[in-house]
């Protein structure tokens, strides 16, 4: 069903998409009080295949915080940040960048993994009150390593079920280019289908009859 | 020099001597790399998950990105080839948990789940794994020298070791 979905059912997930990174990036801004700016989110369908080729290259260093979403619709979640941005922003949060060298320490760990705890928290919130599911994050996880390797490990249970992810992915940037980061929303291959639902925009995959045509 | 061949996810290659076959940004992923020495013809698989099985029946369209139908399928492809079971020297890399949740959720671990399934396979085939860096949280890249067989695999923040 990935790879047939239909203009207004893409439409409907970049809405979602829309407003749930519309209040990550508000509460970024807060957070770093700073002007951020986001894209429109992209729905991507992606061939797993090329995952690693995904972002920048295989081999790109990149910092990854990674959470869990459960609840009626199971998905994952994943901010990525070049290494240097992570750093600062690591660095403006523990507001002693002197202290916070180039180095990923326990504490510079910790705020990233803080802060993509709260973006989660805003993103997740509005995307849940949006559609009426209910959703719940998981503590989040990091790694700092090549950005094919965080990729292709993240999307790699969802071969199980096909040969395609659907990343929804938006873009924030700060004005002064302090921050640079792709969140992605990946929902699980049957999350899909209850999340077309709950817009109400299912119908886009149902014959007359009401059923649900094959796959 | 003739180019070095990459091998995508889920893909298998086989080639000679002098080429290089290489893959970048192995996660929870496994290089499955087989070289003849005799011949000096080696391949390498790039598996996703350990499993066929467990994936819905019509995925199987892609034997490549399963340990249990990858490996059979790479040995066959290097016999085509001339390469002799006797003479295979079989080397492992990758199976590493990117993400570390404190002990949680240890059905996500698919690497792990990876390097047992290609132990388990390579066993059931009589064939050796020789020489092998896998798990660690780390992302590697592998490079494979049909030359001399011997396998080069990178790290961001390591320095490089040879299988």
């Amino acid at each position: 069903m990935i790879e047939n979905l239909t203009p207004i059912q893409l439409d409907a997930i970049r809405e979602v998409g829309n407003i749930g990174a519309a209040h990550a990036a508000t509460v970024l801004s807060q957070l770093l009080n700073k002007r951020v700016s986001m894209t429109v989110p992209q729905v991507n369908i992606l061939p797993l295949t090329e995952a690693c080729d995904y972002v920048g290259g295989p081999e790109q260093p990149m910092v990854g915080v990674y959470l869990r979403i459960f609840g009626g619709a199971p998905s994952k979640m994943l901010y990525l940040f070049p290494e240097e941005k992570a750093l600062w922003v690591a660095g403006l949060l523990i507001n002693d960048p002197e202290k916070c060298s180039n180095l990923l320490g326990e504490m510079e760990i910790s705020a990233l993994k803080e802060i993509g705890n709260i973006l989660t928290g805003a993103y997740v919130y509005a995307f849940s009150n949006f559609t009426g599911i209910n959703m719940i994050s998981s503590v989040p996880a990091l790694a700092f390593d090549m950005v094919g390797a965080i990729l292709s490990t993240i999307l790699a249970d969802l071969g199980e079920m096909g040969d395609f992810a659907v990343l929804i992915e938006t873009q924030l940037t700060a004005c002064d280019e302090s921050v640079d980061g792709h969140f992605f929303l990946v929902p699980d291959p049957g999350s899909l289908a209850t999340i077309l639902e709950a817009l109400g925009v299912k119908e886009g995959c149902q014959n007359q009859s009401g059923s649900e045509c094959p796959k | 020099m003739p180019e070095p061949i990459r091998v995508g996810m889920s893909e298998i290659v086989v080639a000679r001597a002098p080429r290089v076959l290489f893959t970048l940004g192995l996660g929870s992923c496994i290089a499955i790399c087989v070289y003849d020495f005799f011949l000096k013809t080696g391949g390498m698989a790039h598996i996703m998950l350990p499993d066929s099985s467990l994936s819905s029946a019509n995925t199987l369209t892609n034997r490549g990105k399963f340990a249990d139908t990858a490996i059979p399928d790479l040995i066959s492809s290097l016999q085509k080839e001339g390469a002799m079971k006797e003479r295979m020297v079989v080397k492992i890399a990758g199976g590493s948990q990117m993400f570390n949740f404190n002990g949680l959720n240890s059905q996500v671990q698919i690497g792990a789940r990876n390097i047992a399934a290609v132990e388990k396979i390579m066993a059931e085939l009589g064939l050796k794994i020789v020489s092998r860096n896998v798990g660690g949280h780390v992302g590697r890249s592998v490079y494979m020298d049909l030359e001399t067989g011997n396998v080069t695999i990178k790290m961001l923040n390591s320095p490089d070791v040879i299988l």
